[in-house]
C-alpha cells in the first residue's frame, strides 16, 4: 500500500524549475532514500510533501487523502532538519513535548509518550538539559525523538546525518536503520552522500535537474544503472566510460582489474597506462588512461603496479554496462 | 617594537580610539550632570548665580508641588503607552517586512522616513495637522459624517480641538511619539526576526504549531533579548523627550495635561530662571533610567545565558 503517492509534481520558482514533473510512490514502511547532487531538487521535493512549499502543479496524496491544501501540521507527518532545528529556549524535555503540547494533550500523557521517545533514542538521562548543553549525536537524537512522538504516518528526513563529523556518523547510520526497522515507520531520506543512501535505503531515488533519474534497491542502482547520470553519480569512484564505435562502454573500477587476477574466460582485455596509484589501506585506487581516456581501478589484491607503466587490465564481460551515445541510456547487448 | 608597528599595538590603539568618545561623554554629558547635580543642592537661578547650598530643599519643594506630581504622572503613562503601542506596531511592521512582496522598497522607505526627518520638523508637520481650525483629519471626519453635524459619532462641534482637550491632547502627543519611535522599534526587530532560523519555525510548523502559537512559543522567547533592548532605547528616548511635547502643546492644554518631565523641568530651570529646581527635576530621571537599563539588562543576560 502507498503511503505517499506524488502524481506529476512541478515546483518552478519563477524561471528555476526546481521539481520538474516527479511520479512516485512511497510503500508502506518502507525507508526511501532520495539521493542527488545539490540543486538536484530533492529537498525541495521533500518541503513539498511536508507541506512547507505549495507544488506548482500534480498530486500529493498522503494516506489515501490529497493533501495540497492541507497545512503541515494536519498531514501526519514528521520531519528532521538538517540543522535539528530545536528549540533554543526549551529543555530537551520541552523540545520532544513541545508536538503533543500543541496537540493538546494532557500531562499525564505527555509524559509518557515523551519518556517513551526518548527511551527508544537512549536521551532518557538529557532530559533536563537545554540544547547548547548537548553533543551534535545528542541533538540529532532529540531531533528524530520529537519527530517520533507523535507516531507520524511518514518520517521525513532532511540531511539528518550531515552535520555530525565522520566517526559518529558511521553509528548513527546504522543506529537510524536499526530503530527504523523497529518501528516500521515510512521514511523518506534525503542525502546527497550515496554511502548512506546505498546503506540506509530499501529503495533509492536518484534525482537530478528536478527530475528523479532511476528508482529501484541499491543494487539495482548500483549494478543495472538506467543511465549515464546515475552510472557516474553514483559509486566512489563512479563507472569508468570508455566510447566504442556507437555505444559508451561503462565498469565499475572493482571490475577493472589485472587480466592475470581474473579466472573468467570471457573477458574484455584493455591495454592500461597507470598514471598514479592511491594506496588507501585495504585497496588501492590506480588513476591512468585508456587510449586518452582517464578510468579508474580499485584493487584491493596484492599486485605489483609502478606508476608511469603500462598494464594489462580486462573487464569480466558481465560487468560491462552499455549505454547509448547520444541519450546516454542503458542498452541492453 | 619599530615606531610604525606602534598602532598595531592594543596598548595603544585601544586608548587612541577611545580617546575622542572619551572627551564627548565628559563635555556634553558628564560635565552637565555634574552640574544638574550640584545646582540641585542649591539656590542658583538665572538672574542671580550666587551659589549656595541649601541641601534637598529644592527637591522637598518639587515633591510636594501638584504641578510636578502630575508631569511625573504623564511621564510615566507617556512613556509605558508609547513602548506598549511601538512594540506591538513594530513587531506587525517587521512581521509585513521580512518577507518578499511587491513595492517593499516603498514601504521601507516610508517607515524609515520619520528617523531621518528632524524630531522638531516632524512634529511641526503634526501640529499643522492636529491644528485646532485646518487640521486635515478633521476634514476627512467631517466630509464622512462623523463629525460637525449634531448627530455625529464624534460631537456636533465643526473641529476636534486635537491639542486642545486635555485627554485628545495626550493621545495626540503619544501617537506623534510612536510615529516616531516606530522605525527604530521595527529596525530592531528585523534583526532580530532575521536572527531566527528559518528551520525552527519550520519545525514548528511541523510539530503543528499554528501562527499565534509560533508567535508566542518560538519568536517572541526567542526574540526576548532584542525586545528588552527595544524597550531600554524607547524607554530613554522617551521618558527624556520634551521636543513632540513641546512642540505639540508646551505641556498644555491648562492645567499642565501634557506636562512631562523634561518639559517642565525645561519650564521651570531655562523658562523660569529657576535653574536649582529645574536641575532638581531633571535628577528625577536618574534613577529611574538607571533601574530600567538594571533591569532590561540583567533580563536580557539571563535570556541570552539560557
Amino acid at each position: 500500500m502507498a503511503v505517499v503517492e506524488l502524481i506529476g509534481i512541478k515546483k518552478y520558482f519563477g524561471h528555476v524549475k526546481a521539481v520538474d514533473g516527479i511520479d512516485l510512490e512511497i510503500k508502506d514502511g518502507e525507508f526511501l532514500a532520495l539521493l542527488g547532487p545539490s540543486g538536484s531538487g530533492k529537498t525541495t521535493l521533500m518541503r513539498l510533501i511536508a507541506g512547507l512549499e505549495s507544488s506548482t502543479e500534480g498530486k500529493i496524496i498522503i494516506n489515501g487523502e490529497i493533501v495540497n491544501e492541507v497545512p503541515p501540521r494536519a498531514r501526519g507527518i514528521a520531519m528532521v532538519f538538517q540543522s535539528y532545528a530545536l528549540y533554543p529556549h526549551k529543555t530537551i524535555f520541552k523540545n520532544i513535548a513541545f508536538p503533543l503540547v500543541v496537540e493538546g494533550l494532557n500531562k499525564e500523557s505527555i509524559k509518557k509518550k515523551v519518556l517513551w521517545a526518548a527511551g527508544l533514542l537512549g536521551i532518557g538521562h538529557l532530559l533536563g538539559r537545554m540544547p547548547s548543553q548537548v553533543s551534535g549525536g545528542e541533538k540529532q537524537r532529540v531531533a528524530i525523538a520529537r519527530a517520533l512522538v507523535r507516531r507520524p504516518k511518514v518520517l521525513l528526513m532532511d540531511e539528518p546525518l550531515s552535520n555530525l563529523d565522520a566517526k559518529v556518523r558511521h553509528t548513527a547510520r546504522e543506529e537510524l536503520k536499526l530503530f527504523q526497522r523497529e518501528i516500521g515507520v515510512t521514511t523518506v531520506y534525503v542525502t546527497h552522500d550515496q554511502a548512506e543512501a546505498m546503506g540506509l535505503g530499501d529503495r533509492i531515488a536518484v534525482m537530478n535537474e528536478g527530475i528523479i533519474r532511476q528508482i529501484g534497491t541499491p543494487e539495482e542502482i548500483y549494478h543495472e544503472p538506467v543511465n549515464t547520470f546515475v552510472a557516474g553519480f553514483v559509486g566512489i569512484p563512479p563507472m569508468n566510460f570508455i566510447e566504442q564505435d556507437s555505444v559508451i562502454i561503462g565498469f565499475r573500477p572493482e571490475t577493472f582489474l589485472p587480466t592475470e587476477l581474473i579466472t573468467d574466460k570471457d573477458l574484455m582485455k584493455l591495454r592500461f597506462r597507470v598514471e598514479r596509484v592511491e594506496n588507501l589501506g585495504s585497496y588501492r585506487l590506480i588513476y591512468g588512461t585508456i587510449g586518452d581516456v582517464k578510468v579508474i581501478s580499485n584493487l584491493s589484491l596484492p599486485y605489483p603496479i609502478k606508476e608511469r607503466e603500462e598494464y594489462d587490465f580486462s573487464v569480466r564481460l558481465q560487468d560491462i554496462r552499455y549505454f547509448d551515445k547520444e541519450k546516454g541510456v542503458s542498452i541492453k547487448k | 617594537m619599530k615606531e610604525r608597528y606602534l598602532l598595531e599595538r592594543e596598548n595603544i590603539l585601544a586608548p587612541l580610539l577611545l580617546f575622542p568618545v572619551v572627551i564627548y561623554v565628559i563635555l556634553l554629558v558628564g560635565f552637565p550632570f555634574v552640574m544638574a547635580f550640584v545646582y540641585s543642592f542649591s539656590n542658583v537661578t538665572v538672574g542671580n548665580p550666587d551659589y549656595k547650598i541649601v541641601g534637598i530643599r529644592n527637591f522637598i519643594d518639587i515633591i510636594g508641588d501638584k504641578v510636578f506630581q502630575k508631569s511625573l504622572g504623564n511621564t510615566f503613562i507617556f512613556t509605558f503607552v508609547s513602548i506598549s503601542i511601538v512594540l506591538i506596531l513594530s513587531h506587525i511592521l517587521a512581521e509585513v517586512l521580512i518577507r518578499e512582496f511587491r513595492g517593499k522598497w516603498l514601504v521601507r522607505f516610508l517607515i524609515l522616513m520619520p528617523w531621518t526627518a528632524p524630531i522638531a520638523l516632524g512634529t511641526i508637520g503634526y501640529l499643522w495637522f492636529l491644528d485646532s481650525v485646518f487640521s486635515p483629519i478633521d476634514w476627512i471626519l467631517r466630509s464622512f459624517g462623523l463629525l460637525g453635524s449634531p448627530d455625529a459619532l464624534l460631537g456636533p462641534m465643526s473641529n476636534m480641538y486635537w491639542l486642545g482637550r486635555p485627554g485628545l491632547a495626550m493621545v495626540s502627543v503619544i501617537l506623534v511619539h510612536v510615529w516616531r519611535l516606530l522605525p527604530l522599534g521595527t529596525v530592531i526587530l528585523i534583526a532580530g526576526m532575521n536572527s531566527i532560523p528559518r528551520e525552527i519555525l519550520e519545525a514548528a510548523q511541523v510539530d503543528g504549531a499554528g501562527y499565534f502559537r509560533r508567535l508566542f512559543n518560538i519568536t517572541l522567547p526567542l526574540l526576548f533579548p532584542v525586545i528588552g533592548v527595544t524597550v531600554l532605547f524607547a524607554a530613554l528616548f522617551t521618558f527624556t523627550d520634551m521636543t513632540v511635547v513641546w512642540v505639540l502643546t508646551m505641556g498644555g492644554p491648562p492645567p499642565h495635561s501634557t506636562q512631562v518631565l523634561a518639559s517642565l523641568a525645561f519650564l521651570k530651570g531655562i523658562q523660569g530662571g529657576d535653574l536649582a529646581q529645574g536641575a532638581a527635576i531633571s535628577l528625577f530621571f536618574f534613577p529611574v533610567l538607571a533601574g530600567v537599563a538594571a533591569i532590561v539588562l540583567g533580563l536580557v543576560k539571563k535570556a541570552v545565558v539560557t
